[in-house]
């Protein structure tokens, strides 16, 4: 590679001064627009360092002339965005949740709302699908222990479920039947309950254990009763498990899930968001006799 | 100071734009270009204005690009954004095309068809009736300002920028309903979009047609590049006849510095002829270049295969009674053969070769099989997911509940009635969000929006005991439409059943 400039002839420009091969590159100026175009943009680049943060110093970038930073940005979305909800939020805080479902786009924030209020107070307990689990009940399926409808759910989610420091809380107690019955008789009754349930053969023992201890709370024939959130025995969903180790535990030492009041700690609105979206999750019911009475139908289901 | 040095005008970094005055010349590939810029800026201007009837519930602007609801509209063609690879179609055959023209005629799409050298040819032509021809450019750039000058100047840069408001005004109405557009332009109601279009259109016309012009050509656009390289030496190209040009007339007189430039042999050949060659060095051929080249130099990336030189010099020729032609259209292998005294072959043997004729059947058969699924593509469409979380839920008569959310497609321009059904999974039933378990059946009926997309969240509970995964088809028949066409073919998708794993069943 030789390295001497000299002016092409026929171009009439200089050579860079690099040769391979016997290819030589002319050293062709730029165009001015071009080299002007240049100079702006590094004219720019300067302006946005003095304006915007730029340049990293021990603890935070410089600040730049206008003092601008994404924080201050997000917070005013954040204001705008609570400024633009508060009307439906207003009008969701003012009707009654079993009447949001005459009110589609009410009811369809509602569901939104709640959705997103599900995954951050709720899915510890029930999962991010709602599907719960062993002592977690499912809120997807058609199986209530306080009744599915809007208002139920709604008065759950307030109150709670045996929650300690609240009168209003959904409140009931099963016995442990250790103290009462033999384990011979639990046996039984386990026998029993599958077999109402349609998982064994008839025992009349158990029948008869049955009718005396149960029956007051899950009626005599096992169907169970929602004024005490006493679970149907002959359907197919067990809280606890239906297979008989875990029916044996279940009536010899009774089970009391534990849900907390959520008005001690969410506002009414979001509650009624909350309830909105668990029922909308399939397994909902329709408002009670006493709202459809007054033509209040229930939209979804 | 060193850095204020480089941009001084006097630094040798510069380069300034040297004038190009391109000479206003006629012929029959300018004959050839008007026509094209006839062509293409009345398919430009005219398009957004074409009705098209589509039925209440679509708009009936013939070639609309409706972003908001992304939709597409060409004439009986809507394309959705999931039929976007029709799109992609265009786009393959826009650059196989462009392979076909270029290895049949070089760079004709530059020389002709490109926007630059539409616009520019355009400016250049206002140009001409402002400030004259050629010689009168020049003669006025070089002169003083004066008032008559600026007067000049003020209307030439005035035309250029009502054009340039022009084009990018029209651009807009491909986008909405061009009469509605039009005038909540002029009344100040349109969006502001439609005005930044506008802004932002007509700089880059003003600046890249009327300002810059060639040197958008030779330094911005990357074409050029591409397109020398895919140029073979059977392609026809803007050829200097060097053998039968040199030497020049004028130039035998004088020293001719540019003999340097071409094969020694090739001028052993003229002159051991002992005679001069056909180019009389008028410089025609320079003065109406629109690039500001010297085709004689031979190809070069500044040329744009328009053709105006040939008119230029063709019409020397026939002055100087010599045959047409030393500038011409000429293949690489044509100029070997010509050299030597060969023939050059028939413009159609040089356009249907194998090569061409390949791209040609890539191009149309793409094309081709475009058309036919557009002709056959359904209007309907349904597409099934199913929600995952929980997989499935039991219900507390034993039966198992999916639930799954399904998109109906309705893209015909009318609302339509479906009825929505599951096939292949025994003792199914179904409901939407707007029934419930006690309505559940083995199909629903679901009314659709014209032209749009419907959402519903569908529950299928079926017995438990069955497949952990069972397959299924969730199938939407239109219910009206004659029995057997196209507007009756059910849309159908294929769906997973969940269950619980067969051990867990209760
Ligand atoms: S126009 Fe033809 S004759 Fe005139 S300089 Fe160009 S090539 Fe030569
Ligand atoms: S050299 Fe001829 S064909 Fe090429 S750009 Fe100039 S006028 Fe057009």
């Amino acid at each position: 590679m030789k390295m001497t400039k000299r002016i092409d002839a026929p171009t009439g420009t200089e050579t860079v001064g690099h040769e391979w091969d016997g290819i030589e590159e002319l050293d062709t100026p730029l165009p001015r627009w071009w080299l002007m175009i240049f100079v702006a943009c590094v004219v720019f680049a300067i302006g946005y360092v003095v304006v915007y943060p730029a340049i990293p110093m021990r603890h935070s970038a410089t600040q730049g002339v206008i003092r601008w930073n994404s924080r201050a940005d997000y917070q005013a979305q954040v204001a705008a965005d609570t400024a633009r909800r508060a009307p439906i939020n207003r009008a969701i805080a003012a009707t009654p949740v079993e009447q949001l479902p005459q009110h589609p786009a009410l009811l369809r924030a509602a569901v939104e709302g709640g959705r997103a209020a599900f995954k951050v107070h709720c899915v510890q307990c029930h999962g991010a699908g709602a599907a719960g689990s062993v002592g977690y009940p499912n809120l997807n399926d058609d199986d209530w222990l306080w009744g599915g409808d809007l208002k139920s759910i709604e008065y759950t989610l307030i109150n709670g479920v045996r929650n300690p420091d609240h009168d209003a809380t959904r409140f009931s107690q099963m016995p442990a039947f250790a103290d009462i019955l033999q384990p011979a008789e639990i046996n039984q009754l386990v026998r029993h309950v599958r077999n109402i349930s349609g998982q064994g053969k008839p025992n009349a023992a158990g029948a008869a254990l049955f009718a005396a201890n149960c029956a007051a709370c899950h009626g005599a024939e096992g169907k169970g009763g929602r004024e005490f959130g006493a679970p149907n025995l002959t359907d197919g969903i067990w809280l606890y498990g239906g297979d008989e180790a875990a029916l044996r535990t279940t009536i010899t030492y009774a089970r009391a899930g534990v849900m907390p009041r959520w008005n001690a700690r969410l506002d009414p609105v979001t509650i009624r968001m909350l309830a909105a979206y668990v029922h909308s999750l399939g397994g909902g019911e329709a408002n009670p006799a006493a709202v459809l009475a007054e033509g209040k139908v229930d939209g979804g289901a | 100071m060193a850095a204020l040095d480089l941009i001084s005008p006097n630094s040798p970094l510069y380069s300034k734009r040297k004038g190009v005055y391109p000479k206003a010349v006629n012929g029959f590939y300018r004959r050839l270009k008007w026509l094209v810029m006839a062509v293409t800026l009345t398919i430009y201007y005219v398009t957004p204005w074409l009705r098209w009837d589509r039925g209440p519930y679509a708009p009936d602007q013939a070639v609309l690009i409706d972003l908001a609801h992304r939709r597409f509209y060409m004439f009986s063609i809507e394309i959705w954004p999931q039929e976007f690879y029709y799109v992609a179609g265009l786009l393959v055959m826009a650059g196989i095309g462009l392979f076909l023209v270029t290895s049949a005629v070089g760079r004709a799409w530059c020389g002709y068809a490109c926007p630059q050298t539409v616009w520019t040819d355009l400016f250049v032509h206002v140009e001409r009736l402002t400030d004259g021809d050629r010689n009168a450019q020049i003669r006025l750039a070089r002169a003083p300002m004066t008032p008559g000058k600026a007067a000049k100047r003020f209307t030439k840069h005035a035309i250029w920028i009502a054009i340039a408001v022009a084009t990018g005004g029209a651009w807009i109405f491909y986008f909405a309903d061009a009469p509605t557009l039009a005038v909540a332009f002029v009344t100040g109601s349109a969006p502001f979009v439609a005005y930044a279009t506008v802004g932002v259109l007509t700089a880059t016309t003003y600046i890249l047609g009327g300002l810059m012009r060639e040197q958008v050509c030779i330094y911005m656009c990357p074409w050029p590049r591409i397109q020398t390289a895919m140029l073979d030496e059977k392609s026809l190209i803007v050829t200097y006849k060097y053998w039968r040009g040199e030497p020049r007339t004028r130039g035998l007189k004088k020293p001719v510095p540019q003999l340097a430039d071409f094969p020694t042999e090739s001028i052993n050949i003229a002159m051991r002829a002992g005679r001069a060659g056909d180019c009389i060095d008028c410089d025609s051929c320079v003065a109406v270049c629109p690039t500001g080249i010297d085709i004689r130099e031979g190809p070069q990336i500044g040329c744009i295969t328009c053709a105006l030189c040939i008119d230029a010099c063709d019409k020397v020729m026939a002055q100087i009674g010599r045959p047409r032609g030393l500038i011409d259209y000429a293949t690489l292998e044509d100029a070997v053969v010509e050299k030597a005294g060969g023939a050059p072959r028939p413009v159609l043997g040089t356009l249907l070769r194998p090569r061409t004729l390949v791209y040609f059947a890539i191009w149309a058969g793409i094309g081709g099989a475009m058309l036919f699924s557009l002709g056959e593509r359904s209007r309907l469409d349904i597409s099934v997911a199913s929600d995952r979380n929980p997989r499935y839920v039991q219900l507390s008569d034993g039966s198992i509940r999916n639930s799954y959310t399904v998109k109906l497609r309705n893209m015909e321009a009318r609302p339509r009635g479906v009825d929505v059904s599951v096939s292949g999974l025994p003792g199914a039933v179904m409901w939407t969000e707007a029934g419930s378990r006690d309505t559940a059946g083995p199909s629903t009926r679901v009314t659709l929006a014209p032209d749009a997309t419907t959402q519903l969240r569908l529950f299928v509970a079926a017995p438990a005991d069955g497949s952990e995964h069972s397959r299924f088809h969730l199938q939407a028949q239109p219910i009206d439409g004659v029995p057997g066409s196209k507007e009756a073919r059910p849309a159908r998708d294929d769906v997973t059943f969940e269950r619980p794993e067969r051990e867990d069943a209760q």
